[in-house]
């Protein structure tokens, strides 16, 4: 079953890679280096990688939203 | 599929200890600073061939040295980076700030292999305060390979204490926010990657 949240990547990422290192999921790559993807399928919405995102740049969101 | 490299300690989680060796030996001696010239080429050539921001991601000592100072040290006090250090006003701004600091440093070391200027044995810290190092140079270099040394010597060390205190102020990582290595990595990735992916 799908989880209700799910993290979002804003514009201003820096592509620093925390958030990699903390996905229990193994949800997020960084591919070409520009900008971390999140796969939506895959997260379960936990949220460590927004605690760990230096820029505070990921956003824990409603399924449904966006 | 479950992220299990946690569990698994590879020896790129060992390389915070660069920071301090590096640190520690131009105490010593000026002189292995030049080493640090490793730091500032590697991550811009891995991500001109393809290697996107793998420095950032696994071999940068400096962002690992933040983390165990963060995390297993616990002197971080982990709030919220302000928004203005993500900004791109910001990030390019110290991006150019420390570029021309650079310049101005490569130009220093050029006056004094000109002879128009004396070497200064003295670590230069936040591009403002003149801190006396002469015991690190015992005159087995040139002047201005030694001038070098101790300009670069002042980059490293000023940038390692911004991150310190972003890292107690902050989140471990905030200094990787407008880090000018990770900036200009990224800008580089920016570059190489497909169309719509930017
Ligand atoms: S919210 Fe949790 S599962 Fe989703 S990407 Fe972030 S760390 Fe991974
Ligand atoms: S931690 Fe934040 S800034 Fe760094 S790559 Fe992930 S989303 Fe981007
Ligand atoms: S942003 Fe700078 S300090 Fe942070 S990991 Fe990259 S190169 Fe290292």
């Amino acid at each position: 079953m799908q989880s209700k949240r799910y993290a979002s990547v804003g514009a201003r990422c820096v592509a620093c890679g925390c958030c990699l290192k903390v996905c229990p999921m193994g949800a997020i790559d960084l591919k070409y280096g520009v900008k971390a993807n999140i796969d939506v399928q895959k997260c379960v919405g936990c949220g460590r990688c927004a605690n760990e995102c230096p820029a505070g740049v990921i956003e824990i969101l409603q399924r449904g939203e966006k | 599929m479950p992220n299990t490299a946690k569990a698994k300690k590879h020896w790129y989680d060992y390389l915070w200890i660069v920071t301090p060796i590096y640190l520690g030996l131009g105490f010593f001696n000026i002189l292995f600073a030049w080493i640090g010239l490793v730091f500032f080429f590697l991550p811009l050539i891995l991500s001109a061939c393809g290697f996107g921001k793998i420095y950032c991601n696994l071999y940068c000592d400096r962002g690992r040295f933040l983390d165990l100072l963060g995390k297993k040290l616990h002197i971080s006090m982990n709030r919220k980076t302000p928004k203005w250090v993500s900004s791109p006003v910001f990030r390019y701004g110290f991006l150019i700030f420390f570029l021309i600091m650079f310049i101005q440093m490569l130009f220093n070391t050029y006056l004094v292999f000109s002879s128009a200027k004396t070497l200064s044995e003295t670590v230069k810290l936040f591009w403002t305060f003149n801190v006396p190092w002469n015991w690190a140079y015992n005159g087995s270099a040139a002047p201005w390979v030694a001038q070098f040394a101790f300009g670069f010597y002042s980059i490293m060390l000023t940038s390692t204490l911004i991150g310190v205190i972003f890292t107690v102020l902050f989140k471990p990582r905030s200094w990787c926010v407008f880090c000018p290595m990770g900036t200009m990595t990224q800008l580089i990735c920016r570059i190489r990657a497909p169309k719509g992916e930017k």
